[in-house]
């Protein structure tokens, strides 16, 4: 499995890959945010007793999901970094850290505005706002923490161990509304009980949440491209200051 | 054992740990973390009059009724097993009705929950109106499950 891992961490081969492959992904990215919001905004009905309030779902739910998924990623690619020492993990933990936060700061805002008309309040602490309360500082310390190293290794060996260490927060996250009582509602999909979502609404959802994905993978590869050619860059310079 | 194989014993080890740190925490602290007691919670736990709590439950359906002054309601909390009758004097949400799930905030004085604050809470069912008035009419509708 290394094997492989060590192929892909190749940066010139990622160029070349990420460089073929990030067309289709831009692409795929407008094509599912059309097509996603046509039907969650014009193409679906109102709730039996949301009513269209219920169309800030099709937007909060993906972002929330994102938010959990790019951190995974994060961790992920942390462990990665190191356990095998690969730089290219390194940088794609260190590019997905702030479009999670944006994720996260969708999810937290359109939830805000969720919640005034339908619970009758903006915030509660209760155990679900809470935890992703959390998940949006972890992101925004891991931002903090990378960049409070004069040697970016360094910052970067400490990063890796913070987002190892809070990803201990997403399953909270995830499961905060079935272990404790909350105001926030349970989970309408899962993988084991039958969906509590009609296919008229399940429908513009998951087309919203492919959008989501895409974006994320979209953005992802943009990032670390970059990151890829300003370390490049940076060990230039040090290489010519020296001579 | 090779530095790398070495290093990623030494991460998973770590998580486990962490793991296992985390949920001892949260199994210690349970009874701080929820946000709301249900009837029959908050009865058996003999809560002092000037303890506020937050109450949750459904509204039990005929027990809206006002107040004389026009604006107070009252109306009882169950989960089903209790009911604890709740006035409160405000706002109610929009998704305040009969059998709907609410969260009152507020003391329990002498068997009456005097609310300072209502909140709605709703289930994970999405469905469009007409399915609901389908499913209702060949009488497969549930009624909402406890919150």
């Amino acid at each position: 499995m290394t094997g492989s891992l060590h192929r892909f961490a190749n940066p010139a081969r990622f160029q070349r890959l990420s460089q073929a492959v990030l067309p289709w992904f831009a692409g795929g990215t407008v094509i599912a945010f059309v097509i996603g919001l046509y039907l969650a905004l014009f193409g679906s009905p109102p709730d039996y007793q949301q009513g269209e309030t219920v169309r800030i779902m099709y937007v909060h739910v993906p972002a929330a999901w994102m938010a959990l998924g790019a951190y995974t990623t994060m961790a992920l690619a942390s462990a990665v970094a190191l356990i095998w020492r690969h730089r290219l993990a390194d940088l794609v933990a260190q590019s997905a850290a702030p479009i999670g936060a944006g994720f996260t700061v969708i999810a937290l805002a359109t939830g805000m505005l969720w919640g005034q008309p339908m619970w009758g309040t903006f915030w509660v602490w209760d155990a679900r706002l809470t935890s992703v309360l959390v998940l949006l500082f972890l992101y925004l310390g891991y931002i903090a923490l990378i960049n409070a190293f004069d040697d970016p290794e360094r910052g970067a060996r400490a990063g890796a161990i913070l987002a190892l260490v809070g990803w201990i927060n997403v399953p909270i996250v995830k499961f905060s509304v079935d272990w404790w009582n909350t105001l926030h509602q349970p989970a309408s999909i899962s993988r084991f009980a039958k969906p509590a979502l009609h296919p008229s609404i399940m429908t513009p959802l998951l087309v919203m949440a492919i959008a989501f994905m895409l974006l994320f993978a979209t953005l992802l590869l943009l990032r670390v491209r970059t990151a890829t050619v300003e370390q490049r860059l940076r060990t230039l310079a040090m290489a010519r200051a020296r001579s | 054992m090779t530095r790398k194989r070495r290093r990623l014993y030494a991460v998973t080890a770590g998580m486990l740990l962490l793991a296992a740190a985390v949920g001892l925490v949260l199994n210690a602290f349970r009874d701080s973390l929820v946000f709301f007691y249900g009837p029959s919670e908050a009865l058996a736990k003999s809560l002092s009059p000037d303890q506020r709590f937050r109450l949750g439950g459904l509204v039990e359906p005929g027990s809206l009724g006002k107040a004389g002054d026009g604006v107070t309601v009252t109306f009882k909390v169950t989960d089903g097993a209790a009911a604890i009758p709740v006035r409160y004097a405000g706002i109610l949400p929009d998704l305040f009705r009969e059998g709907q799930g609410v969260i009152a905030e507020g003391r329990l004085l002498q068997g009456t929950f005097e609310a300072r604050n209502v909140l709605a809470k709703h289930d994970e069912k999405y469905m469009p109106p007409e399915v609901v008035e389908a499913l209702k009419k060949s009488g497969q509708w549930q009624a909402e499950s406890k919150p």
